[in-house]
């Protein structure tokens, strides 16, 4: 399974044409405790850059794009009574939708771990 | 994602800033102060949880600290602010709110009656400048910026325990809306029951020289962790407490905020304050809009300036707060309502990015006030 990463902080884990997104363990960390998330719906139709979501912490809320584009497969129920999912385990039980990849290219426009860790250290 | 607050220049910094640092606050601009958000390792959360068990302690120095002096200050504040001033013992401190000639609210604050002489006043951040402008032009009174001092919060349970175990048990023996003077290995305090967390607490004014090292030596003690802005915010919230600039601003009378008990009796019944004559006929008459608390049912935070709708699909007002209440554990806010759909138990509805979210009016505080009463 190869993750790729974008600018605002999400991550796209990808297995065959099928990517799990959610906020990176730098995004949670930032945020603060997450209090509520909302999720886009299943069958919904996103392209690359739509808002998917909004988590909201104690203090505030933030919108949530989707990285690529696709059609929502599955959303991360288990938020809606545990949004502190999101801080425990951002990359694992906290995602939030798995979405099937329309256009594959699109990964390329994404960072690596290493190149998203760069971009982190230097914010 | 949309990151996190960006710093800008020209801050403030108060006399506690290296505190801050030595706690790992993550910092942010406040009122044009460098403040500490919150603190590395506990997170808001659980400085707001940590302040209703134990005692936490906050930086509140950007405040602004004014001593007003004179033959008879009282009577002098009384015609800026609609409270009984003159009414005040020594040593006793009421909530109040500075009034322009529409009957607006300029700031709230707190004054406390030190003597015959001299009221301490303490006013918030944001408006220090305006109210110094307008305290100025009060006739026969002398205004002293104590802008020397720093003032530190100490709030929740253990409170009284920590501040005597630092100061004697005599320090920590007022009762709420008391102050005394306290000479201390710190300089002259002033020491006063209060604050604003619905918590049992002192709000302690200290010389800034010495300010660092009361508050080092105050958490010291294990029950006590520094405590930033964000719970600050909600642990007022949750207290059904107002936040100026957002819950009460110039265009709203202390009638309409639901302040009418800050108005007491012999001042409504003689007035001889700005705005008088709007507020006076508002407590006779009633007023079109309430402030109001707001219990949003699920989870989803409901936050400020979110528009609110009767069952009926009228808009009727607008939230002024609103946020996460960790103590209640779900989303709590407040605003304003058309006075139809104030009373408490009254279904409305929240319309937060497009969806409308059941709520329901409810009294304040969402959270018992512990308040250590005589």
């Amino acid at each position: 399974m190869d993750i790729y990463y974008s600018e605002d902080h999400e991550y796209v884990a990808v297995d065959g044409d099928v990517a799990m997104v959610g906020i990176t363990d730098y995004a949670q960390n930032a945020l603060g405790d997450v209090v509520y998330v909302e999720l886009p719906k299943v069958g919904d139709t996103l392209e690359a850059g739509d808002q998917a979501g909004v988590v909201e912490s104690v203090k505030s809320a933030s919108e949530v794009y989707t990285p690529v584009s696709g059609e929502v497969i599955l959303v991360n129920e288990a938020l809606a009574d545990n949004p502190a999912l999101v801080n425990s385990d951002p990359v694992g039980d906290g995602w939030f939708f798995k979405i099937r990849l329309s256009d594959a290219a699109e990964l390329e426009d994404l960072k690596d771990e290493d190149g998203y860790q760069d971009y982190v250290s230097g914010l | 994602m949309e990151p996190a607050i960006k710093m800008t220049q020209d801050l403030f910094k108060t006399p506690l800033w290296d505190v801050h640092q030595s706690f790992g606050a993550k910092m942010a601009p406040f009122a044009g102060y460098d403040m500490p958000l919150q603190y590395e390792g506990l997170g808001v959360m659980q400085e707001h949880l940590h302040t209703r068990e134990n005692a936490g302690l906050f930086d509140v120095s950007h405040m602004g600290q004014v001593l007003l002096t004179g033959d008879d200050p009282a009577t002098a504040l009384e015609t800026l602010v609609p409270s009984d001033i003159k009414g005040l013992a020594a040593g006793k401190m009421r909530y109040t709110v500075l009034l322009n000639d529409k009957g607006g609210i300029v700031d709230d604050l707190m004054v406390t009656r030190v003597d015959d002489n001299a009221l301490y006043l303490v006013v918030n951040a944001g408006c220090k400048d305006k109210d110094f402008a307008l305290l100025k032009t009060l006739s026969g009174v002398k205004m002293e910026m104590l802008d020397d001092r720093a003032l530190i919060a100490l709030q929740g349970p253990k409170a009284e325990a920590v501040l005597a175990g630092v100061l004697g048990a005599d320090a920590a023996s007022g009762v709420f809306m008391t102050m005394q003077k306290v000479d201390s290995d710190f300089g002259a305090l002033f020491v006063s029951r209060s604050g604003y967390t619905g918590e049992d607490g002192f709000e302690i004014s200290v010389p800034a020289g010495a300010a660092e090292r009361f508050a080092q030596k105050l958490l010291a003690h294990p029950d006590v962790k520094p405590i930033g802005l964000g719970a600050r915010d909600s642990l007022r919230l949750e207290a059904g407490l107002c936040l100026y600039g957002y819950d009460l601003d110039e265009d709203t009378t202390p009638i309409e905020a639901n302040l009418k008990w800050a108005i007491q009796k012999r001042r409504r019944a003689e007035g001889g304050f700005k705005g008088a004559d709007i507020i006076l006929p508002q407590i006779e008459n009633g007023v079109a809009r309430m402030r109001i608390g707001i219990k949003p049912e699920g989870r989803a935070p409901v936050r400020e300036g979110t528009e609110l709708f009767s069952k009926e699909g009228k808009k009727i007002g607008i939230v002024t707060s609103g946020g996460f209440g960790p103590t209640v554990g779900g989303p709590v806010a407040m605003g304003y309502v058309e006075t139809e759909c104030a009373k408490d138990g009254t279904p409305i509805d929240a319309m937060v990015r497009g969806t409308k979210r059941p709520c329901v009016v409810v009294r304040l505080p969402f959270v018992t006030q512990q308040y250590k009463k005589g």
